[in-house]
């Protein structure tokens, strides 16, 4: 219960970061530890206490394996976070050389 | 010899790259094709294989890599790469429903097992290399155009 | 289970010193400190697929983020409503983690996953797919409809990123053969 807590805490650290700061690269920063602790929720989840990993060996027959499905939807969600990245830092690049700023409240056309 | 030295990085930094961009790219052709008895898979084993031209890049300067992998053979594979894996997807029909895995399973824990599953991660590391390659070159070669000329 | 609290707690720092530091570069590093940590995370929760694609993945994050951030290392400002800001924000996180612990009750303990589907994947997979590793099985055999959902997202990403990269407007002549004869 405790482990659940402090990947809450993780995720909460990110959720900080990207409601308080101003540059935009701060924000990316943050997107990508929520990310992190979201994916780090799900294998925690997985978990099966004194499990081994899901392979099969050819020379034992292995008993009590852990989770294999959620592992599997993470491997796809890791990939998809990555491309999501680059295409947040593709559009941040973009703003630096039209606005020549990253903070966001200098941008005009940003503010309410 | 002396044109070779303009771009990238020092002789140092080139000589090591010569020496180890061929055994990672070989480390990613194995965890690819061992995807599916041991860890890996292809959306690694394409990562990996991408890094090595990234590597290749970083020392040497964007003319050696992108002479080694053009800018159209990219596209070419990352869309040979999503074909090739819906095709897979639709030739299960012959059997009956969609990804129906339709090759015979062999034996177990031989590197020629598991039906299309081997097929599969060719195409996903095509599909997932190709792309991550492409966005790191639209990405490293952009320039901001207070910076000038760089690299 | 000793080492995974203090993984956990590693990151959780790291996190903080990302957040909290002034210079980019600095953060982006202590980002790649958080994506390492939870690499060995992963491998002591048994999942090494997962931890050889966080691994691979994170190296290459932080290449592009530091290109992102090379010669920029601008101050931003702090001034203006910085007391209201902050307090309306740990407001919201507070009240955001208050609401989390109370839907944490609904999760199996940790340790003792409920594994309704995954009993099978894991009694049939071997003679089903024939594929020694579960977790490519449930991948590319169980759930490839997934897999090709994940293909289409990351072909919309890189065209996504390849848009917004491109030269807006009309080349004019001398940039286009300079480009062709870069090329």
């Amino acid at each position: 219960m405790i482990v659940y807590l402090l990947c809450l805490l993780l995720f909460c650290v990110g959720l900080y970061c990207i409601l308080r700061k101003r540059n935009i690269i701060k924000i990316i920063v943050g997107v990508i530890i929520a990310e992190y602790a979201v994916n780090l929720l799900f294998i925690l989840v997985a978990y099966r206490r004194g499990g081994r990993a899901p392979l099969h060996s050819p020379d034992a027959v292995i008993e009590n394996m852990v989770d294999a499905l959620p592992q599997a939807l993470v491997l796809t969600s890791i990939v998809i976070s990555l491309a999501s990245t680059a295409l947040l830092i593709a559009i941040a690049m973009r703003i630096y050389q039209k606005y020549r700023t990253f903070d966001i409240t200098k941008i005009r056309e940003l503010r309410g | 010899m002396s044109r070779e030295h303009e771009q990238g990085m020092s002789v140092i930094v080139k000589t090591i790259t010569r020496l180890t961009v061929g055994l990672i790219l070989l480390y990613g052709i194995y965890i690819l094709v061992h995807g599916h008895i041991s860890p890996g898979g292809g959306f690694p084993g394409g990562i990996i294989i991408a890094l090595s031209f990234i590597h290749l890049m970083l020392a040497y300067g964007k003319d050696a890599a992108l002479k080694k992998l053009p800018r159209y053979v990219t596209s070419f594979l990352e869309g040979f790469g999503a074909l090739m894996f819906l095709a897979i997807a639709l030739l299960g029909f012959s059997g009956g429903y969609f990804f129906l895995n339709f090759i015979s399973k062999g034996e177990p824990f031989k590197l020629f097992s598991a039906g299309t599953i081997l097929l599969s991660n060719l195409a996903i590391s095509l599909k997932v290399g190709a792309g991550l390659f492409a966005i790191f070159v639209a990405l490293i070669l952009f320039r901001f155009d207070d910076e000038g000329e760089e690299e | 289970m000793l080492e995974l609290y203090i993984l956990l707690i590693f990151m959780i720092i790291a996190a903080v010193v990302a957040v909290e530091v002034k210079d980019l570069l600095s953060s982006v590093i202590a980002v790649g400190a958080v994506g390492l940590g939870l690499c060995i995370t992963f491998l002591v929760l048994k999942a090494p697929d997962v931890a050889i694609t966080q691994l691979v993945v994170e190296i290459l994050a932080l290449i592009i983020l530091i290109r992102a951030t090379l010669k920029k290392d601008l101050p931003f400002s702090t001034t203006g409503r910085w007391f209201l800001n902050t307090l309306i924000t740990l407001v919201f996180v507070a009240a955001f983690l208050s609401v989390a612990v109370y839907a944490l009750r609904d999760l199996p303990p940790f340790g003792e996953p409920l594994m309704r589907v995954a009993k099978t994947y894991l009694k049939e997979g071997l003679s089903e797919t024939g594929a020694a590793n579960l977790v490519g099985s449930v991948i590319l055999d169980y759930r490839a409809y997934d897999t090709l959902g994940e293909a289409t997202v990351l072909f919309t990403a890189v065209i996504g990123v390849l848009t917004l990269v491109r030269k807006v407007g009309r080349k004019k002549e001398a940039a286009v053969a300079r480009e062709e004869s870069d090329e």
